[in-house]
């Protein structure tokens, strides 16, 4: 299935290659730097593209194209689904995902990629199971190799491929056992010009860190989960028990996992968190526009909204802004355009706001179009859909465990049209 | 000497580095970088040899580890194979693992040195663990040496049928390796993969169906035997090797099930009840108006892979919406819609390849996205490609009613600063109006005012645009032509659009048209080419409808374009003389055209892109890339008559239960059930016992354990529609299937059931064993009614070995019919407004009738068993002191009785009793007068003492009941006054 695996820098040095069938020549990659070149955008590079022999799919993260080889018909969602795969995994094990760390780590890396791949084929795919043979490095591990010699790499061989829930290693023992499940949900919208929705959604997601010793059999019950409308699930979650009860049962991998991603069924109403006034103007003739924002919450259940970030794409016209923020900083980049503004907490009896002109080339006419805003917020405390968890239960092992949950809202791809 | 070789092979990696730098232009500052870079490892890398021959571990580590570095890098690090290669048997498992990965990548270039590890691998592969012989399998599977072709083939054959599912699905990964090392030993692959294919564990199926499918994807006759398991081994198999194995499924449906789509006029009439409702009822009515029945193996699979929807990995969950697309009835398929959109969620790539995916299915089937217009709206932070496919599903999606809606959004994207995009939109314009024709006006209007923008692009689309609507209808728009011949638009196709439109329609513009030409005439010489050929055209045209106007200035043009550069100019424009002036040399052409010039076009059809990609798989890279790849196997299409069904049957197979009982997570919680049904192959055991009625009852009688109201809904439909009932991941059912001795045709299979009814309290008196009485068997089901399948019960009278509260009952089954009839069972509870919950007062009153169901292949009945008040007794033995005395205190209202005649044969004592026994499961009392005949019991429920006594007197006898229930005294005596009074 994968032939080759290229790492591919911004400025388009290939800084690892991996065969795991033949070796290909990293000539191939050729295809992939004339795809680049005809892209305006880095995005814009089509993530499927043909050459004489092979195929070339790749995915770009962290500012790195992890381009894969291809010699034969696959489907193009296994290989892009598992080039995350390789990232996350990079990611849960160098703590960021650079090319810093990969060249740090190349060995870790080689290994890691040896082990997620047989002749091309995923093998090991599950952190726990990768973590059991080869141990992440840590500072300390560091240190204590160098001086003592001994390696990252685990004496056990890969037993959590035998069993029957591979996703947990056999022997975790902790002496606080906790399981903590974070609810965030995020809200996708697009607003219009007069304010009002176009389309919102909300998609939440429940990551968990969960600690325990042994092999605990969790249940989680939710109090309304008939608001999920469409849900995806960890492999450790029985779906037959979800189907019949509404409940998730299952044997939690060890450490932090996604346990579901849902999506709120689309016939509730969305409330919206934070409504935006806004006069952007350009006038023919002038080289001068008019620039004003204010920022307000509606709808937030007695929750504070945090973390504000709004930022937009100006017109290529826009020279300059001087803007003047009642809280917070903005910048301006005049190369590629990008206004944001880092509002911080909305104080509902003093607005934020954000006004000033925007200087315009002398000649130019007006741009056609207002720059859409993109706005990130977080509201902590709360999931904006109401979903609440009902109660978490342990059985199979005896002690007892410390539980906690957290709710938070987000903005998701969150856009106001001007 | 040794620094020498190496230092000099450095040098040739350095110049092939360099070499490579150059070939990739785009990189050659990147690959003098490299170089650069590359020097200093140079000096570095000298003593890599020495250190890897030293002595000490930690030096050898830190050798290899930077060899893996340079390996990383690509660069050239072959010389040192002699000094890597002795340390294949380090007990360091990291170095071991290095060695490994260098032997791997350099084994094909250092052949001989290669065989020098070859052996280390073989005593590896026979290792009392199974996790090395396993690695070891793998390392010499992936070393390409041809010589150990042989070797390779030996230990393949070994591993196949080695004990540990991993080791086996390695040998499963070693097929593919070997195969494409030497195609020759095909043969022999085949043989193992066929093995394989049989293997039972969920850690196989996955890498044996990739094998297959590399190996042999033609061997379609390999499945056959391995179908059903597959199916239900999905569920549990890891979610790579379920990719695999649904895609191979999907081409293996198509070539053995007959299409499920040819009826769908008949689907569509009912379709709204039939949707949501339980699929049963549609089913029974489908079955009796059209001969289309869904294979049972079909339907297995659907019902299978549907909850692999909710998989994390989208892989998966694309496979499985093109499975459904491809295999599913029509009115199914949009179960897959939220999972799809639910998809593009995801990283921009994923969202990439499934909106494509989605484009292709929105041109068929409008109605599965339509629900999910607005998740397609565009964003400005989407790339572009993102957005031209959500540009072209919205197209795909326009129709009357949401038209306005998209039109307005489509207003906005018009206005984007991606005006590539821009112009995609207004294609997309195009495209809704000419299809749409009620709006074709307002679009029309719409574009003619993005004439006036000040962006090339978007002005240059609106006229191709507004080209192509107006050929639709011409007539009604001059004034539409009129503005636009007055438009000075830079962009040479949009001028060349405009031009052909004036001379297309030059009639109904006659005034303006002369005008145009006569401009083109003055900046002929500085237009574009393409401007040029329609300039000449546009003349031609007006030459022939208004020639007195134009005849000098088509001369004068027809005279530029013969001395162009452009040879074709130079052509068209001899040609176009040729045709229209008319002169001695002309020849019968002329006279036509007319004809030719101004024949009346047919509008062009605006559709989409992704018109023509139906014709691959959907989820393929082939889609993807709208051409056939390498590798791609075409879906056939449905088989007209579908072939032997009877080859997907298994014969007896044993490993089931412990297989099933390791790798089944999901099926962890419906073990008990499980269990139950396995201690007994032939008795299917339904408990409900009374304290925990509801939820035990519905367990057992959905037939798969795992039951809540609306998994037994599914059931029941999935029972008559398919021979295996259970739901989707039950294995239970595959078991009961398999242990089962198949049924010939015409074969009386009978299997009985025995029936506990709940019923609670013990009673201190002393229970005694039943007195024997013949069994008189009840017809539940007839075998008419049935259709072959016949149903009697009777009480055996046995104490139930499930609880001490319950009551046996026996069904027997019968099959008459000539078909094989399997799992047979109980689907619920549907007695009238009473359920499983009220099963408890069923017992007490023993007045109530249970009824249930049973379900046949097809066909589901209802039946009702009546429990006789007789048979809810349990016989007590008791002395005739201890009788008069419990009897003494039931009087008054808790006694009942009656006087009948009875007939002369049944004088003598034991004809009496015996009546009495065969009706009422009763304990005979020793009594010391001959014409009393006393008998106790108690109810099982409750445990509340009865008692009967018969005074006989001549030919009449005194006939009492005593109990505390006084409803089951006045049945009991009824049900015995019947019985004694009627001849034996």
């Amino acid at each position: 299935m994968i032939h080759s695996l290229f790492l591919v820098n911004a400025t388009g040095d290939i800084f690892l290659e991996k065969h795991w069938k033949s070796v290909v020549s990293r000539s191939v990659c050729d295809y992939f730097f004339e795809a680049q070149e005809r892209a305006t955008e880095p995005e814009n590079i089509p993530p499927v593209i043909p050459t004489p022999h092979h195929y070339l799919i790749s995915v770009l993260r962290h500012r790195i194209y992890f381009v894969a080889v291809i010699q034969s018909e696959v489907p193009p969602l296994f290989v892009i689904e598992f080039l995350h795969r390789v990232v996350d995994t990079f990611q849960d094990y160098f703590g960021v995902c650079t090319e810093a760390a990969i060249k740090d780590n190349v060995v870790v890396v080689y290994e890691l990629l040896e082990e997620m791949l047989d002749n091309g084929f995923p093998l090991a795919t599950e952190s726990n199971i990768l973590k059991e043979l080869i141990k992440p490095p840590t500072i300390l591990r560091t240190v204590v190799n160098t001086i003592t010699g001994s390696t990252n790499v685990g004496e056990q061989l890969p037993t959590g491929q035998l069993s029957v829930v591979p996703w947990r290693r056999t022997g975790v023992k902790y002496t606080n056992n906790e399981a903590y499940f974070d609810v965030v949900e995020e809200i996708d919208a697009i607003i219009d010009k007069s304010g009002s929705t176009i389309t919102a959604e909300i998609q939440g997601v429940i990551d968990a860190c969960v600690k325990l010793t042994g092999m605990p059999d969790l249940t989680l019950s939710f109090m309304n989960p008939r608001l999920l409308d469409d849900v995806s699930f960890h492999p450790c979650v029985r779906f037959k028990r979800w189907e019949a009860e509404r409940i998730l049962s299952f044997i939690p991998p060890d450490g932090n996992f996604r346990l579901l991603s849902y999506h709120v069924s689309s016939q509730n109403l969305v409330a919206i968190p934070v409504y935006v006034k806004h006069n952007i103007t350009f006038r023919e003739g002038s080289s001068q526009g008019r620039f004003d924002l204010t920022l307000g919450p509606k709808q937030t259940m007695g929750k504070a909204v945090e973390s504000v970030l709004v930022s937009s794409q100006l017109p290529r016209g826009v020279l300059n802004t001087s803007l003047n923020p009642s809280q917070g900083t903005y910048t301006f980049d005049p190369v590629t355009k990008l206004l944001s503004w880092d509002v911080g907490k909305i104080n509902p009896q003093k607005l934020p706001s954000l006004k000033g002109t925007m200087s315009l080339q002398a000649g130019a006419s007006k741009p056609d179009e207002n720059p859409t805003i993109n706005i990130q917020f977080k509201i902590q405390q709360l999931a904006i859909s109401g979903l609440k968890v009902n109660r978490l239960d342990m059985y199979g092992e005896k002690y007892k465990p410390f539980k906690g949950i957290k709710y938070m809202t987000k903005a998701g791809k969150f856009q106001v049209r001007t | 000497m040794s620094a020498n070789s190496l230092a000099y092979s450095e040098q040739s990696g350095a110049e092939a580095a360099v070499e490579l730098g150059q070939e990739t232009t785009p990189t050659s500052s990147a690959g003098g970088a490299a170089f650069g870079l590359f020097s200093t490892d140079f000096k570095k890398n000298e003593d890599l040899k020495e250190m890897l021959e030293s002595t000490k571990e930690s030096l050898k580590l830190e050798a290899m580890k930077r060899v893996v570095g340079l390996i990383a890098r690509g660069k050239n690090a072959s010389e040192l194979f002699p000094a890597v290669v002795k340390n294949v048997a380090s007990k360091n498992i990291e170095l071991k693992k290095l060695v490994y990965v260098y032997l791997v990548r350099y084994a094909e270039e250092q052949q001989d040195l290669a065989l020098l590890s070859i052996s280390t691998f073989q005593r590896a592969l026979k290792d009392p663990n199974q996790l090395i012989r396993a690695s070891a399998l793998r390392v010499l599977s992936s070393i390409r040496v041809p010589i150990i072709v042989p070797i390779m083939m030996l230990a393949i054959k070994e591993a196949a049928t080695d004990l540990s599912p991993y080791v086996r699905k390695t040998a499963a990964h070693a097929i593919q390796k070997l195969y494409s090392l030497d195609p020759d030993q095909k043969e022999h692959l085949v043989e193992v993969i066929e093995k394989l294919l049989k293997d039972k564990s969920t850690l196989v199926a996955g890498s044996v169906v990739m094998a297959f499918e590399e190996v042999c994807p033609e061997r379609i006759d390999l499945i056959h035997k391995n179908y059903r398991k597959l199916c239900n081994l999905l569920m549990d198999v890891e979610e790579w090797g379920q990719v695999v194995i649904i895609n191979m499924l999907t081409r293996y449906a198509r070539t053995q099930f007959v299409s499920p789509w040819r009826q769908d006029g008949v689907f569509e009439e009912n379709s709204e009840k039939a949707f949501y409702d339980s699929d049963e009822e549609k089913k029974e009515g489908a079955a009796q108006t059209k001969p289309y029945v869904m294979d049972p193996d079909h339907r297995l699979l659907l019902r299978n892979t549907k909850p692999l929807l909710q998989s994390r990995n989208t892989a998966v969950v694309m496979s499985v919406a093109q499975l459904y697309w491809h295999l599913a009835p029509k009115h199914e398929v949009s179960v897959v819609t939220k999972s799809l959109v639910r998809l593009l969620r995801s990283h921009r790539e994923v969202q990439y390849v499934v909106l494509q995916n989605i484009a292709t299915m929105s041109i068929q089937r409008k109605g599965m996205f339509e629900p999910f217009m607005k998740s397609f709206y565009v964003r400005s932070t989407d790339a572009t490609h993102i957005k031209t496919l959500k540009l072209e599903i919205l197209t795909n999606l326009a129709n009357e009613a949401n038209i306005s809606t998209i039109l307005r959004e489509f207003q906005t994207y018009v206005k984007s600063q991606d005006k590539a995009f821009a112009a995609a939109t207004i294609q997309a314009i195009g495209r809704c109006a000419t299809n749409i024709s009620e709006i074709t006006d307002a679009c029309l209007n719409g574009l003619v005012l993005l004439l006036s923008n000040r962006d090339e692009t978007v002005v240059a689309e609106s006229v191709v645009v507004i080209k192509k609507l107006l050929q639709t209808q011409p007539s009604q728009h001059s004034d539409i032509i009129k503005h636009m011949a007055k438009l000075r638009v830079p962009v040479p196709m949009a001028r060349a659009s405009i031009l052909w439109l004036i001379g297309e329609y030059c009639e109904h513009v006659p005034r303006i048209a002369p005008d145009v030409l006569r401009k083109m005439a003055k900046t002929f010489t500085s237009e574009e080419d393409i401007v040029k050929l329609q300039t000449v055209n546009l003349a031609a045209k007006l030459y022939l409808t208004n020639s007195k106007q134009t005849k000098l200035l088509t001369q004068y043009i027809l005279n530029l374009g013969k001395y162009d550069q452009n040879y074709d100019i130079r052509d068209r424009t001899r040609f176009i003389r040729q045709l229209i002036v008319p002169n001695e040399k002309s020849g019968a052409l002329s006279k036509y055209a007319r004809r030719i010039l101004l024949a009346p076009k047919p509008a062009p059809v605006l559709q989409s892109a992704f018109k023509d990609r139906d014709r691959f798989q959907l989820g393929t890279l082939s889609h993807t890339l709208n051409s056939k790849a390498t590798g791609y196997l075409e879906l056939s299409d449905w088989p007209d008559v579908a072939p032997d069904q009877s080859v997907r049957n298994v014969e007896v197979v044993e490993a089931v239960r412990i297989n099933t009982r390791s790798d089944c997570y999901y099926r962890r919680d419906e073990d008990h059930s499980e269990e139950k049904r396995l201690c007994s192959h032939s008795y299917l055991v339904f408990c409900s016992r009374s304290d925990e009625g509801q939820k035990n009852g519905r367990l057992e009688k959905s037939g798969s354990g795992s039951g809540s109201a609306s998994a037994s809904s599914e059931e029941s439909s999935s029972a008559e529609s398919s021979s295996e009932s259970g739901s989707d991941s039950d294995s239970g059912t595959d078991q009961k299937r398999n242990t089962k001795p198949k049924p010939i045709k015409k074969v009386r299979d009978v299997i009985h059931v025995v029936h506990c009814f709940c019923l609670s309290r013990l009673f201190p008196v002393q229970v005694s064993s039943p007195v024997f009485v013949p069994v008189r068997p009840h017809e539940l089901l007839h075998r008419m009614t049935g259709k072959g399948l016949a149903a009697q019960y009777h009480f055996p009278r046995q104490p139930c070995i499930y609880g001490d509260h319950m009551v046996s009952v026996q069904l027997t089954f019968n099959n008459h019919g000539d078909h094989a009839l399997e799992d047979i069972h109980i689907s619920e509870k549907t007695s009238t407004g009473q359920s499983i919950h009220c099963f408890r007062p069923i017992g007490e009153s023993g007045s109530a009738a249970v009824l249930g169901r049973t379900c046949s292949k097809t066909e589901r009945f209802s039946v009702s068993i009546q429990p006789a008040v007789g048979e809810l007794l349990l016989p007590v033995t008791m002395t005739e002191q201890d009788f008069s005395r419990e009897q003494g205190k039931l009087v008054g209202m808790n006694e009942s009785s009656a006087t009948i005649t009875m007939a002369p044969e049944t004088v003598s004592s034991q004809p009496v009793s015996k009546k009495v026994v065969s009706v009422a499961n009763v304990g005979v009392v020793p009594s010391g007068q001959d014409n009393v005949h006393r008998f106790a019991a108690k109810l099982v429920s409750s445990g509340t003492l009865v008692l009967v006594c018969v005074v006989q007197k001549d030919s009449s006898a005194q006939l009492t009941v005593n109990t505390e229930r006084t409803v089951v005294g006045s049945m009991l005596l009824r049900e015995l006054q019947t019985a004694l009074s009627s001849a034996p």
